[in-house]
C-alpha cells in the first residue's frame, strides 16, 4: 500500500502529473497565512485515474487548482507531462470541470461545448463535427441546441464533462464534479465517466468527499488530513480495468473492503500513527 | 397575450389621464384653489389648462396665420426628428464612452480608484453651466474642412448625461462573471482581451440593457435642455420656449411640442426595447425587472 503504481503495468511514458515537496499558504489577515498544503509529493502515471479525498480544508481542490496552475505552489515544484504546471496549462495539457457545471447561459450546448476549439481557433466546421462526437459520447443526443437553463443539473454536468473532454486531453482534473447531483444521477454519471475514460485513456485527477465514489472510480485513492493539507495514506483500489467498473461493482465484496479501507485512513487521521491503521 | 395586455394597460393609462386632466377641469374652480394667498391647486381657466379636443384641434390647424405655413403637427414632428436624431448622436457617443470608461476600469483596479470618483462628480455639474462653455470650445475647434456646429455641442452635451449610467452598468456588468467562468478562461489560457469578449462582455448584457434604457432617456433630456441652453433651433426644446412666449394669446399651442417631446422619449425607449430583444440570448438568466 504505496505510492508506486507497480500493481498496474502502464505504457512507459513520462508522469502524467509530479508534484514534489509542495507548500501553499494563502495569505491571511495582520501576517498570518493560512498553510493549505504542507510538503506534498505525488506522482501520477499517465492514464491513472486517481482521487484526492479527505475532509473539507484539507487541501484537496488546492492540489488541483495548482495542478491546473490556477493558484501558484509557494514552494515545491509542480510538473505536467514533464513541463511546468504553467506550460502545461498554455499548451492546453488538461480538461477540467468543476462542481459547478459553469456553462455559458448564452450559449447552446452544442456551443459551450466548442468553447474551449473556438478560444484556440478551431474552424467552424471541424468544431461543430466534434462537439456533436462529444454529444453524442456524453448521451445528449437531442439536446445540442439547449440551453444549460432548459437541462437538468446531471445533464449541464455532462456538458461541462464533454467540454472538458473535447481536447481530447491526456489529463482531466474534476474538482468535485458530481458534488451538486443526487445520488441516483450521481451513480449514473459515475459509471458514464467509467466508461469515457476506458474510451479516452485519460488520467483523471478527481477530487471528491465521496468514500464510495473515490472507491468505484479510481485506481489510487489519496487520502488527506487538514490543518496543515497533507497526504496521509495512498491506498491502490485494484477493482479490475476501467472497462470492468460497472454497477455490478458497487456490489462486489472487493468494493466493500476497499471503501473501509479508506473509510478507515480518513478517520485514523487523528491518531498520531497511521501505520497501525491499516484495514487487514 | 402578455404582450398585448401590457398594450391595453398602457393605453388605459393614458386614457386614464386624459380623463383626469378633464375631470379636474371640469370640476375644480377657475381661479384654482389659495390657502392664505398660496395657490396649492393650479387655475383651471383655458389659458392655463386648455381642453385636450382644444390641443388636438390647434395641432391640426397651421403653425401661424402666414399664408402657406404648415400644420402644427407636422411642424412639431419634424422638430422631433430632428431631437431625436442629436439626442440618437448623443446616445451613441455616450454609450461607446461609457463601455471604454468601464473596461479601463475594468481592466484596472487603480484606475477604477482613479476613474469612478469623477464619473460620479461628473454628474454634479449642472447641464446649464455647462452648455455656453461647450458651445464656446467648439467655435476654437477647425480641423480642415470641418467645422464644430451648434448641434454638435448639444449631442455631446446630451452624451455627457448619456455615458454616466452606461460606465456604471457595464463596470458592474463586467466584473460579473462566476468565479468559476474566470478560472476555465484562465485554464484555456486565454489572455485578458479574450475573455473580456467572449465572457465579461456577453455577461454584461442584462446589467447593460437598463443602463442603455437611462442613457435614452437622459440623452433626450440633455438634448431638449441643451437646445434651450446654446439656442439650437430645428429642435422641440427650442420650440417649447418659442411657443410659450405665445402662451396667453393661443395657449394650446405650447402643448404640441411638449407631446413632441414625449414622442422622442417613448421612440428612443422603444429602440433601447428593440436593442433588447435583440439581444435576448444573453439575457436568458434575466430576472424579469
Amino acid at each position: 500500500m504505496s505510492a508506486n503504481a507497480s500493481a498496474a503495468p502502464r505504457p512507459s511514458t513520462e508522469p502524467a502529473v509530479e508534484i514534489v515537496g509542495v507548500g501553499k499558504v494563502f495569505p491571511g489577515r495582520r501576517g498570518a497565512g493560512v498553510t493549505a498544503l504542507e510538503d506534498v509529493s505525488l506522482q501520477i502515471e499517465a492514464g491513472e485515474f486517481v482521487s484526492l479525498i479527505g475532509p473539507s480544508g484539507c487541501g484537496k481542490s488546492t492540489m488541483l487548482r495548482l495542478i491546473a496552475d490556477l493558484d501558484a505552489p509557494s514552494s515545491g515544484t509542480v510538473n505536467v507531462f514533464g513541463k511546468p504546471a504553467r506550460q502545461a496549462r498554455l499548451d492546453q495539457d488538461y480538461g477540467i470541470a468543476f462542481q459547478q457545471a459553469g456553462l455559458l447561459p448564452w450559449r447552446t450546448v452544442r456551443e459551450n461545448i466548442e468553447l474551449p476549439l473556438q478560444l484556440h481557433g478551431a474552424g467552424r466546421a471541424a468544431r461543430r463535427a466534434r462537439a456533436d462526437e462529444l454529444i453524442e459520447l456524453v448521451g445528449l443526443g437531442d439536446f445540442g441546441d439547449k440551453h444549460p437553463d432548459q437541462l437538468s443539473g446531471g445533464m449541464q454536468q455532462r456538458v461541462a464533462i464533454a467540454r472538458s473532454l473535447v481536447e481530447s486531453p491526456r489529463l482531466l482534473l474534476m474538482d468535485e464534479p458530481f458534488g451538486a447531483l443526487d445520488e441516483m444521477t450521481r451513480e449514473r454519471m459515475q459509471t458514464e465517466l467509467a466508461r469515457l475514460r476506458a474510451e479516452t485513456g485519460a488520467a483523471v485527477v478527481f477530487v471528491t468527499h465521496s468514500i464510495p465514489e473515490a472507491v468505484y472510480l479510481s485506481d489510487r485513492v489519496v487520502v488527506m488530513s487538514p490543518r496543515p493539507g497533507r497526504i496521509v495514506r495512498l491506498l491502490d483500489m485494484r477493482l479490475g480495468s476501467a472497462q470492468e467498473r460497472t454497477d455490478a461493482l458497487r456490489e462486489d465484496e472487493h468494493f466493500f473492503e476497499r471503501v473501509s479501507a479508506v473509510r478507515e485512513a480518513l478517520h485514523g487521521d487523528a491518531v498520531a500513527s497511521v501505520q497501525g491503521k491499516e484495514a487487514r | 397575450m402578455k404582450r398585448l395586455r401590457g398594450a391595453m394597460l398602457g393605453i388605459a393609462g393614458i386614457v386614464l389621464l386624459g380623463v383626469l386632466w378633464e375631470a379636474y377641469k371640469a370640476l375644480a374652480p377657475a381661479n384654482g384653489v389659495a390657502i392664505n394667498g398660496l395657490t396649492v391647486l393650479p387655475r383651471t381657466s383655458d389659458a392655463a389648462m386648455p381642453h385636450l379636443s382644444t390641443m388636438l384641434q390647434r395641432a391640426l390647424d397651421p403653425v401661424s396665420s402666414v399664408p402657406g405655413s404648415a400644420p402644427l403637427w407636422a411642424a412639431v414632428l419634424q422638430a422631433s426628428a430632428f431631437t431625436l436624431s442629436v439626442a440618437a448622436v448623443g446616445w451613441l457617443v455616450g454609450v461607446i464612452v461609457g463601455l471604454v470608461i468601464a473596461t479601463i476600469m475594468q481592466r484596472f483596479r487603480t484606475a477604477e480608484s482613479a476613474l469612478l470618483p469623477w464619473v460620479v462628480l461628473s454628474q454634479t455639474v449642472p447641464l446649464i453651466a455647462l452648455a455656453p462653455l461647450v458651445k464656446r470650445w467648439g467655435t476654437f475647434v477647425h480641423l480642415g474642412a470641418f467645422d464644430w456646429q451648434d448641434w454638435m455641442s448639444v449631442a455631446l452635451i446630451a452624451s455627457y448625461l448619456a455615458f454616466f449610467p452606461v460606465s456604471i452598468g457595464a463596470l458592474r456588468g463586467f466584473s460579473s462573471p462566476e468565479r468559476a467562468h474566470l478560472d476555465l478562461m484562465r485554464a484555456y489560457g486565454v489572455g485578458w482581451w479574450r475573455t473580456h469578449l467572449r465572457l465579461r462582455v456577453p455577461a454584461s448584457v442584462p446589467y447593460l440593457v437598463p443602463a442603455l434604457r437611462l442613457a435614452a432617456a437622459n440623452a433626450v433630456i440633455g438634448t431638449v435642455v441643451a437646445e434651450v441652453s446654446i439656442g439650437l433651433s430645428g429642435g422641440v426644446g427650442r420650440m417649447i420656449i418659442d411657443f410659450a412666449q405665445t402662451g396667453s394669446s393661443d395657449p394650446a399651442k405650447q402643448w404640441a411640442p411638449i407631446f413632441g417631446a414625449v414622442i422622442v422619449g417613448l421612440v428612443a425607449a422603444g429602440a433601447v426595447v428593440l436593442i433588447g430583444l435583440a439581444l435576448g440570448k444573453y439575457r436568458r438568466n434575466e430576472v424579469p425587472a
